[in-house]
């Protein structure tokens, strides 16, 4: 356990040494929701209703950017050799790996996105709906991009391969976090979205370690 | 001490379409160590990585304190410690960050000042928070090897752990190999310069 939060507390400080890189994915996700109203023009209406689809969009587009870090540098420089090597089971570190990359891009997507969501015109209690769908939706983002970035560890154009893998297997949780919004603008109940939501999210913090663990294993022969 | 030995028999590996080397057997106990020695290419990294778990040889076995690596899994990575190729030493952090971390990946926790004084020895004194991005090659490599110090494992396997290093940390560096040789630990290493160390043997691939 202490390995783990070991793992977490090197990730953090160096995302906060290597400020950059965090900081163009978090940037990326506000330009591409906030060109939206602007090229749409100031029709309310149907601002509200495409509002969801496209902050959830913008969400998936940003985690992909943050995607190729997650295990490429410490490939490349040994790290990843230590670790299973460590007499830690791996993938208890693969988890730490995890929540560290969660904490730097996908926690601060679930702050930004209410804020971003005025511009859609979107009423105070469908900004709380939006956050909390995305608070259950983007670790389930990390711990499926984690398989698909230990899949294509090491193969020449990962950049590109990792998204045409990992963006389809996105699709749940993009109908279900939309979903969740949509319902409660339209004066729906948001719950069954949410509750689906949240199973996902078991499902995957149970299976995605241990398939990326695998996936690594496989990668460092 | 006789418990703790490495035992390697009928071992191949083979890289791509080509044998590397096949058949290699050797054994290994308290206080011996081995010089594998081979030109550029010959399969000494390769021999490394099988001998500590991160390729699966073609055939043979290997077995550590009587039992096959694999099966020992995280028990084997308690016992030995592997310095390959690459630094494994994190640019953005400083020496001292880098091994306090690697320290408790190993399941241990280093308080500042025992730290301190491992990099004081490892010639790294004034730079210990200074991140690793600024030091020369030979100082990176000092704190890649600083985790020897602060590591208790009987077995050392080493991939060219005298790359880069002055005269100073090479004297250093074998009083330390030899330091373990003789507390009963043994080590595998690899390089290309005579081994400033009594005792071992030499394996050529």
């Amino acid at each position: 356990m202490n390995a783990l939060l070991a793992i977490v507390r090197r990730d953090l400080l160096i995302a906060l040494r290597r400020k950059s890189e965090v900081l163009t994915a978090l940037f990326f996700f506000i330009i591409v929701v906030s060109l939206f109203p602007l090229g749409i023009g100031p029709d309310a209406k149907l601002l509200k209703k495409i509002a969801p689809g496209v902050i959830w969009v913008a969400a998936l587009l940003s985690t992909m950017l943050s995607l190729n870090r997650l295990f490429a540098t410490d490939h490349a420089d040994g790290t990843l050799e230590q670790m299973t090597l460590s007499p830690t089971p791996l993938g208890l570190l693969v988890t730490g790996k995890i929540v560290a990359h969660w904490l730097t891009s996908g926690l601060p997507l679930v702050l930004l996105a209410p804020v971003l969501g005025i511009q859609f015109d979107l009423d105070l209690s469908a900004l709380g709906v939006l956050a909390g769908a995305l608070l259950l939706g983007t670790p389930l983002l990390s711990l499926i991009g984690a398989i698909g970035a230990a899949l294509t560890l090491g193969v020449r154009g990962g950049g590109v391969l990792v998204s045409l893998l990992v963006l389809p297997l996105y699709v749940p949780a993009l109908i279900f976090g939309a979903g969740a919004v949509e319902a409660h603008v339209s004066g729906l109940d948001p719950q069954g979205h949410l509750s689906l939501l949240a199973a996902l999210l078991a499902l995957a913090a149970f299976f995605a370690p241990w398939a990326t663990t695998a996936a690594l294993r496989v990668a460092l022969e | 001490m006789h418990g703790f030995m490495l035992s390697v028999s009928g071992l191949s590996c083979v890289r791509g379409e080509r044998r590397l080397f096949s058949d290699l057997s050797f054994e290994l106990g308290a206080g011996e160590w081995l010089h594998v020695q081979g030109e550029n290419g010959a399969g000494k990294t390769t021999l490394l990585r099988a001998l500590v778990g991160l390729s699966a040889p073609a055939e043979g076995e290997i077995r550590w304190r009587g039992q096959p690596i694999r099966d020992l899994a995280e028990d084997y990575g308690r016992d030995m410690l592997y310095l390959g190729h690459y630094g494994a030493v994190k640019e953005e952090l400083t020496p001292l960050e880098n091994l306090r971390f690697s320290a408790e990946l190993d399941g241990r926790t280093l308080d500042d000042a025992e730290a301190i004084a491992v990099l004081h020895r490892f010639g790294l004194k004034g730079r210990e928070e200074l991140p690793v991005r600024f030091l020369s090659a030979g100082q990176k490599r000092r704190v890649l090897l600083s985790r020897l110090a602060t590591r208790q494992s009987p077995l050392w396997i080493l991939d060219e752990p005298f790359t880069a290093l002055d005269v100073k940390a090479v004297d250093m560096l074998s009083g330390m190999i030899g330091a373990h040789l003789a507390g009963g630990g043994m080590a595998i290493l690899t390089s290309h310069q005579t081994m400033p160390l009594p005792g071992g043997r030499a394996i050529k691939l």
